[in-house]
Parts: structure tokens; sequence; C-alpha cells
């Protein structure tokens, strides 16, 4: 018998407010995503109050479309599950007050969801998990490395000691004077360029599965400012493809590494950087011929911040039976378990 | 009638179940505790004492500020999802009105007071007439000492009311005299049952469109704006 638990979603963690109805974990019957990104683009990233603002704006709109798009009413619906964290507080408030609202009005059990958590789980919509699995979680706020050996259970192997991957992009791009969000244009311009600049890439300590980007970002802007004084004039094509190249080498390498380390079956990429070429374009290179792990990218709707990846989440634990009571708060530093 | 009223817009939560003939509960907690946490367990609470369920509320009213943009938020949150969830009735009231209570028997204007740090208040005028509330002054958000200049034009006593009326006590005893009376420490609590009285009397907006009322701008906007302003007097 098919799993037919069907779960609604919520997620407001940054800037989108999103709504979505999965069935049995594995099948989007909606995903609503109102994104605010136009509202923060001229602020040169998202501004917590207003992303605030425009959340309790949108979310019941947004859940009314999710419900009505998946052709059910809230009665259908078996749990509502909520991103209770990490990400900005204030935001994060509005899908939990949401959520505690529409659980106790039916009296329908609630249940928190990590925000990480929901990414790993956006690959649960493109291919059931095999265990032990290792996830590779990049987006503007996370850099992380994350086993699995059964559904529920998460292990951080590997975490970023200062900037996020995603968050590096965006101040090398704001040195190259490309608009915010900047990550896609790096890597579009990276396309055309040659990786010719030299980089460091941070390795850490010996064995260690922990990131570091924040030393490659000042050494991007060193080499724009020296050049500057030399009067020089750098490609700025061949600096975005010489950094996303340290990028990836050291995203890359340490993957390969946790993957063999814990014999991982699949490999599962989350989080808004992986829908980066350079980065897809690499891991496809790296894993595709190996017959012993399966490499699963989710589409690019599904790397980024929705709450399809929540209902998934917290369909897992809905099964676990883990609930969460009406004192559920927003946690903004909420660690992944 | 069964009207559920939730106020998270200050320090105080404060919550209410009211009908056409009588206030079933109240709720009041004046705590620093968070109101993300508090207020649903309060509301579960307060409705399971008098063997109310969610689905036999009828309307919702809820404070929709000014005060804390957090705590304003919180209240229309959750107001708003139960009215949508529920298909019932939402009408968004201000926070301030929540403090008029004490004015009802008062010969004057009352002036609730919430404080908005340097020098600066949310606040508004209001006065009785034959039992009804009416707005005498917009709520507004500025420096105290500007609005006191207005209030001293009117020629009648003014009750100042709301916990914070004390932060600036010295400030306007000293520019309004016997002209100024300050409510109790009991009485300037907010009180959700007053919101309530005065929410059942209007008429219930959209709930989709019902937003909270920051008065204030979002500090980057107000920034941002200046920045273009600043932009096209250059180019000007
Ligand atoms: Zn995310």
């Amino acid at each position: 018998m098919t799993n037919q638990t069907l779960i609604l979603g919520i997620e407001t963690s940054c800037d989108e407010t999103a709504s979505s109805v999965v069935r049995g974990g594995t099948e989007i019957l909606s995903n609503i995503v109102s994104s605010q990104i136009e509202s923060h683009k001229r602020f040169g990233g998202v501004v917590p109050e207003i992303a605030s603002r425009h959340h309790v704006e949108q979310v019941t709109i947004v859940v009314e479309e999710a419900l009505k798009q998946a052709e059910l009413t809230i009665e259908d619906i078996d749990a509502i599950a909520v991103t209770e964290g990490p990400g900005l507080v204030g935001a994060l408030l509005i899908g939990v007050n949401a959520a505690k609202a529409i659980a106790f009005a039916h009296s329908k059990p609630l249940i928190g969801v990590h925000h990480i958590a929901g990414h790993i789980y956006a690959n649960r919509l493109c291919k059931e998990m095999t265990f032990p699995l290792v996830s590779l979680v990049v987006s503007g706020g996370h850099t992380e490395l994350v086993l699995m050996k059964e559904h529920g259970s998460y292990e951080v192997i590997g975490e970023t000691r200062d900037d996020a991957a995603g968050e590096a992009y965006d101040k090398v791009a704001r040195t190259l004077g490309l608009p915010y969000p900047g990550g896609p244009h790096i890597d579009r311009l990276a396309q055309e360029g040659k990786p010719v600049i030299k980089l460091p890439r941070a390795w850490l300590e010996e064995g260690s599965f922990d990131f570091s980007f924040s030393g490659l970002k000042s050494s991007v802007i060193n080499t724009l400012h020296n050049a500057e004084q030399r009067g020089e004039q750098l490609d700025a094509k061949d600096l975005a493809a010489s950094f996303q190249e340290s990028v990836i080498d050291v995203l890359v390498t340490k993957t390969e590494r946790a993957v063999s380390q814990f014999g991982a079956k699949q490999l599962l990429v989350a989080g808004g950087v992986a829908a980066n070429k350079g980065l897809r374009d690499r891991l496809n290179e790296t894993f595709n011929d190996r017959a012993d792990i399966e490499l699963v990218i989710p589409p690019l709707s599904l790397c980024t911040d929705n709450a399809a990846m929540i209902a998934a989440a917290g369909t897992i634990s809905y099964e676990q039976g883990k609930r969460s009571d009406y004192t559920l708060n927003g946690n903004p530093g909420l660690e992944l378990r | 009638m069964n009207v559920l009223v939730i106020d998270t817009s200050a320090a105080p939560l404060s919550i209410a179940l009211l009908n056409e003939h009588a206030v079933l509960a109240e709720t009041l907690i004046n705590s620093k505790k968070n109101h993300s946490i508090q207020a649903m367990p309060a509301i579960e609470s307060m409705l399971q004492s008098v063997d109310l369920s969610p689905k036999d509320l009828t309307r919702i009213v809820v404070a929709k500020g000014p005060g804390s943009y957090t705590g304003v938020r919180i209240g229309v949150t959750l107001a708003k999802t139960l009215a949508w969830t529920l298909s019932i009735p939402l009408v968004a009231v201000s926070s301030l009105a929540a403090l008029t209570g004490p004015g009802r028997y008062f010969n004057g204007f009352v002036c609730p007071v919430f404080n908005a740090r340097r020098g600066q208040a949310y606040t508004g005028l209001y006065t009785y007439k034959n039992q009804e509330l009416v707005q005498v002054k917009e709520d507004m958000n500025g420096l105290m000492e500007d609005w006191l200049d207005e209030l001293i034009e009117l020629d009648e006593k003014i009750l100042f009311t709301g916990q914070d009326a004390a932060v600036f006590r010295e400030q306007i005893e000293a520019k309004l005299g016997d002209q100024a009376v300050f409510a109790s420490l009991a009485e300037n609590m907010p009180r959700a049952a007053e919101l309530g009285l005065i929410g059942m009397q209007m008429e219930p907006g959209h709930v989709h469109d019902v937003v909270p009322n920051y008065i204030r701008m979002a500090e980057a906007e107000t920034k941002w704006l200046e920045q273009q302003k600043k932009a096209d007097s250059h180019e000007g």
C-alpha cells in the first residue's frame, strides 16, 4: 500500500513565503512560493524587518493557494509542518504562529522542522533515499556535510567556520560590482572565463570536513585591489572562474572524501547553490560514472527555499511520532540533530 | 457570538473571550516572556476553561499596532490565520484603543502612550461620547515634546494611560501641569475585553488584507528613500 500521509508545509525562514502539500513524503500536490527578492534587491541583501512585513502580508494567501492547488481542505491534512529554524527570527515567527493557529483551530498535529533537514528532504521528492547517505548542503546561509544513517537522523560531519559558500559568492559579486544576488552572475561569468588567477584553497586540518571561505573572499578582494594599484585591469570573467574553481575544488574534494569514508550509497545535493552550473558539472563529472554511489541533484525549484521540502521532512517526523506543542517558537540558531 | 480578542502589541499579553452579553474570560500576563511562546497556549487554556472549542468562535478581534513590530506581527499572524482557517470575520483595532477603557467615565480626553524610545512615543487622542469611543487625533509616532505642544492647545483635562506613560510623566507634568491626569497601575494595563467591545461594533475587513499598522516605515526603507531623494536632487 502506498503511503497517503498528507502534510501541509509552511516555510518563512528568510525571504520566501512558501506553503505546500506533500503526499507520502514523496509526491508534491502543490508548491507555492511567494518571493520577495524584488523588494530586497534595492537594499543589496535581505532586510529582516522588511522580510517579516512581507511574510505577515502573504502567509494566509500562500497557504490558501497551496490547499486550493492540491484540491484539498484543511480537514484532509494529517499534520502541519513548519520551519522552526535556523533563519531570521522575525521571519520564522510568522510561519510558526500561522502553523500553530491552523493546528489549533483544527486539532491537527504540529511539527517543527529544521530548515536544513528540509533542504535535504527536497531530494526525496525526486528520488527515494538509500542509507547511509551524505548530503552536501550549500546555500546563502549554509555550507554543511550531513551524514544520514536512517530517516530523520542527522549527523553534521562538516560545516563552515566562517562564511557560507553562498555568502562568499554574494560578497565577491559585490566587489565585482555585480547586482544582488550575486551567485548566478558569478556562475555565468565563470563559464566564460578561465581559472588562471591563483587563489587559495582552505583545506583546514588533515581529515577535517569543515569549510572556510572568508580567506578566499579576502584574497579575491586583495587581488582586485593590487591589480588596481598597478593600474592593471583584471578580467572579471577570469576572476569569477578562478574564485568559483577554488570553491568547487574544496566542496567536491571534501564531499568525495566523506562519501568514501562513510560508505555512502547516495550523495544528495541541497540548497540554493546547488543551482550553480559549475558545481553541478563538477559533481556530475566526479560521481556520475561511479557504480557505488548515486548522485541526486534536485531541480532548481526544489533547491531554493520552498515548503514542499519542509512538508517532506515533516512527513518523516510525523511518521516517527515527533510532535511540537503550542510553545513552538522560531529558533534562529536551531541545531540539526 | 463568541469573540476571541488578541493583543500582543506591547510587553503584556492580553487576550479575552466575550459575547454580546458578557466577558467570558480575560487573561493578562505582564512578563518579559516571549509572546510567540506564550500566546497560543494561553488562548488554548482560556478556551478550555470556558468549555469552548475553536470551532465555536464567530469573530476574531486583534490589536493591529502601533507597538513592538514583532509583537504586533505575532498577534496579527495568529488572528488572521485563525480567522482565515475558521472562515470567520476578522477585525483589526488600534492597540492604543486597548488602553482607553479608564477614560469611559472621565470628563476630558484619553491619551494612551507606548514608549517608542529616544524621546518618541506611539500615541493618539481619544474621548468617550455617550459611552462610545471617538478618535480625536490619529495614532501617531513622534517626539513626546512635539505631541505635548499640540495637547497644550486643548482646553480640557487629559488622562494619560498605559504602563509607558510613567516614562514620560515628568515631561508631561512639566508641560501640562494640572491638565494632565494619570491612570492607576491596574488601569494602565491593556484590556483585550475593551478591544473586543470596540471590535464587535466594527465592520470586518477582508482577512488576507489585514496587516499591522506599524505607523513607521522600516528603517532600511527610510534610509533608502533618503538616498533616492539625494540622488534625485543631485541629478536635478
Ligand atoms: Zn534555505
